[in-house]
């Protein structure tokens, strides 16, 4: 069936809640409103208010009981309705659901999901824009998985669900609604902590997630008629743990790469990549790893946004930077 | 000279009196369970006091000595049914020890370790330092129980600082909102390290609190063991009936320092300490075991010997057991350890083998 990724997010929760009684949703608006961007439309109706339910306005606690409750043996879902918001329930995010395990010794584990829409281009308001997914590289024990399109969005988000450890799970706005693509009404899985080969090519890698895996297959096309070279595009998919396997097996081909994405530069999955094929592959690479990502700066105004965010031509500008002789 | 808890005008709970005269109604509890819990009290200050000196010798770690809360610490869980949660901060220490989680595997913790069996059939959560969070737990929990339909309460605990936290007041609006059943308790021993109870909130009371949540509330004389019981074992019954959540408040005082690394003589009066030292809640309540012919001088003499050598025993069993291994923080980050982790953990064999 021809699936949003909006639609794909709601059959997968649907089945989630239909296969497993400990899972449960929670967030703000997700009962009756079916969330800010309807991908719990009629859950509630369907599940139930003790399976899908709102909670006051409060981030911090939204996460904090959804610890107890995955501490408990349920399987929550939490939605935080803006990842800007994210920075509210850090500490519960970081210092405790990612701790659960580690601080009893293996004794108690927090299998909990935490969707959360991000990422620009929709002209939002101040905070609902930012790619925060780089600050999660610093806290270990907790995944970051980030789909594309919609059928990897409903295969991972049944992984995320199923995985024994806390998993946030970041939803580009701007794919939401963008196309509709085959995806299968029943369910299936797709694993955590594998990226997979958008588009093979034997002159440069592109390194993309989410939004950025179309930008980068624009720029493909772009540097395909304007330069004749074919790039090898990889879709990351899950940002922590990285496949570190994919990547350097991509850059051994074509001894050139670039990272692209939205969140800023400093310490971020670029520079974590570089690092990677540093340690793994220097001398197979021809020319230094490129980067094209959002610049070291709070996310700007709507005004100003489409200056901010990585773009097919500042791809092509970098492509042609990692190309020259 | 004496930092006021609360105004004077709000009177707390009381069954003892500072003396350990009856002045208040018994709760239900036979000689042997009262017997228990005075018991527990002296468990929880004898080994207080033990790892604050193991702490000066070099043999354990930073400690938050427990000394003069032993009614609150032991009075909160005692009521508390084994499939019931307890989620608490680091000074309830003895809450744990009434909850089933045996002594020598706490004392670990306090040679700088994790019990790698940490006993999950108590319902324990491990002690929670950044303050005030595990208040959500709490609340999370006892939501899980309510949604399961489980006859499972579950109890919150911090002191009178994490009131002025978010969590504290978070969790207490979610406790209302969604009528969990959890009791939410505040020891308020007077000092957040060295911020009095008064810098904390202009309330009169911390137990205030709930009226604006819709959360129903007690304040307890913490330093009366029947009285914190009494309260308690209420709350629990009434959350477990399913008429939803209820906070306590406990005034107490912390005799001791903050922790092991804290001089408490750079900010407050000596004579406080010495007026509380007054109502200290072991005396009181043996005093009162005394007087009712349940103890004598000698029993109470003979069962502090007693936990002493079980204390100390606990402590050479735990200085017995074997450190966790250098690489075992790799084995609890995640379930499934990523390629990436294993070189790292490969990394740090190789440096311990060959330097």
């Amino acid at each position: 069936m021809q699936m949003t990724m909006i639609e794909a997010l709601n059959s997968a929760l649907a089945l989630e809640l239909e296969r497993d009684k400990r899972v449960v949703l929670l967030g703000q608006d997700i009962g009756a409103n079916g969330g800010v961007f309807r991908v719990t439309e009629h859950l509630q109706s369907k599940f139930g208010e003790d399976r899908v339910f709102d909670t006051p306005l409060s981030e911090s606690a939204i996460i904090g009981s959804s610890v107890g409750m995955a501490v408990y043996g349920l399987r929550p879902v939490a939605e935080i309705q803006f990842a800007g918001f994210l920075f509210a329930c850090m500490n519960q995010l970081a210092s405790q659901a990612a701790r659960i395990r580690f601080r009893s010794a293996g004794a108690y584990t927090c299998p909990l999901v935490v969707r959360s829409p991000y990422g620009g281009g929709v002209r939002t308001p101040e905070l609902h824009s930012d790619s925060l997914e780089g600050v999660f590289l610093q806290i270990p024990g907790l995944k970051v998985v980030i789909p594309s399109n919609p059928y990897d969005a409903k295969g991972l988000l049944a992984s995320a669900i199923a995985d024994p450890d806390p998993v946030l799970f970041l939803e580009n706005i701007k794919l939401y609604r963008s196309f509709r693509q085959e995806t299968p009404e029943e369910h299936y899985a797709i694993p955590l902590g594998k990226a997979k080969t958008v588009q093979e090519g034997n002159d440069v890698s592109i390194y993309a997630y989410g939004a950025m895996v179309n930008v980068a297959l624009e720029a493909a096309k772009l540097a395909q008629q304007e330069m004749g070279i074919n790039i090898e595009i990889i879709d990351l998919r899950t940002i922590w743990p990285l496949d570190e396997e994919a990547i350097i097996h991509s850059v051994e081909k074509t001894g050139r790469a670039i990272v692209v994405h939205e969140s800023p530069r400093a310490g971020g999955v670029g520079a974590e990549i570089t690092a990677i094929i540093n340690d793994h592959c220097l001398y197979s690479l021809l020319k230094p790893v490129g980067r094209v990502t959002g610049y070291d700066t709070p996310y700007p105004v709507p005004g100003l946004e489409d200056y901010y965010l990585p773009t097919p031509v500042k791809v092509l500008t970098a492509l042609k930077q990692v190309m020259e002789p | 000279m004496s930092i006021q808890q609360i105004d004077s005008s709000s009177v707390p709970y009381q069954i003892l009196d500072p003396e350990g005269n009856l002045v208040g109604e018994m709760p239900n509890l036979s000689a042997e369970q009262m017997l228990s819990l005075y018991r527990f009290m002296h468990l929880g200050r004898i080994f207080s006091n033990k790892i604050v000196a193991l702490q000066r010798q070099g043999r354990a770690t930073t400690f938050g000595s427990l000394v003069g809360q032993e009614a609150t610490a032991v009075g909160l869980a005692a009521p508390l049914q084994p499939q019931d949660w307890l989620s608490t901060s680091y000074r309830e220490i003895a809450s744990l020890f009434v909850k089933g989680v045996p002594v020598p595997t706490v004392a670990y913790s306090f040679r700088g370790y994790t019990s790698p069996n940490w006993p999950t059939e108590t319902h324990c959560l491990p002690i929670q330092i950044v303050i005030g969070t595990q208040m959500l737990h709490a609340v999370g929990l006892a939501m899980a129980a309510k949604i399961a339909g489980d006859p499972v309460v579950s109890v919150g605990v911090c002191g009178d600082g994490a009131t002025s936290e978010g969590d504290f007041n978070e969790a207490l609006n979610f406790a209302g909102v969604f009528q969990a059943p959890v009791v939410l308790v505040v020891q308020n021993n007077g000092w957040a390290i060295s911020v009095p109870r008064h810098r904390q909130s202009s309330a009169q009371t911390l137990a205030s609190r709930g009226i604006g949540f819709g959360v129903p509330s007690e304040l307890v004389d913490g330093n009366d063991i029947l009285a914190v019981y009494d309260v308690m074992q209420k709350a629990v019954e009434r959350a477990r009936a399913g008429q939803g959540p209820t906070l306590v408040e406990t005034l107490t005082y912390r005799i001791g320092a903050h922790t092991t690394a804290d001089d408490p003589t750079r900010y407050r009066d000596q004579l406080e300490v010495e007026a509380w030292q007054a109502k200290d809640p072991i005396t009181r309540f043996q005093k009162f075991l005394i007087g009712r012919d349940l103890l004598t001088q000698d029993r109470a003499e003979q069962t502090v010997d007693e936990l002493e050598e079980e204390v100390n025993e606990a402590v050479m069993l735990a200085e017995a057991m074997p450190p966790m291994a250098p690489d075992s923080f790799f084995d609890y980050t995640m379930a499934n350890l990523p390629h990436r982790l294993e070189e790292q953990r490969a990394d740090l064999l190789r440096y311990i083998d060959h330097g």
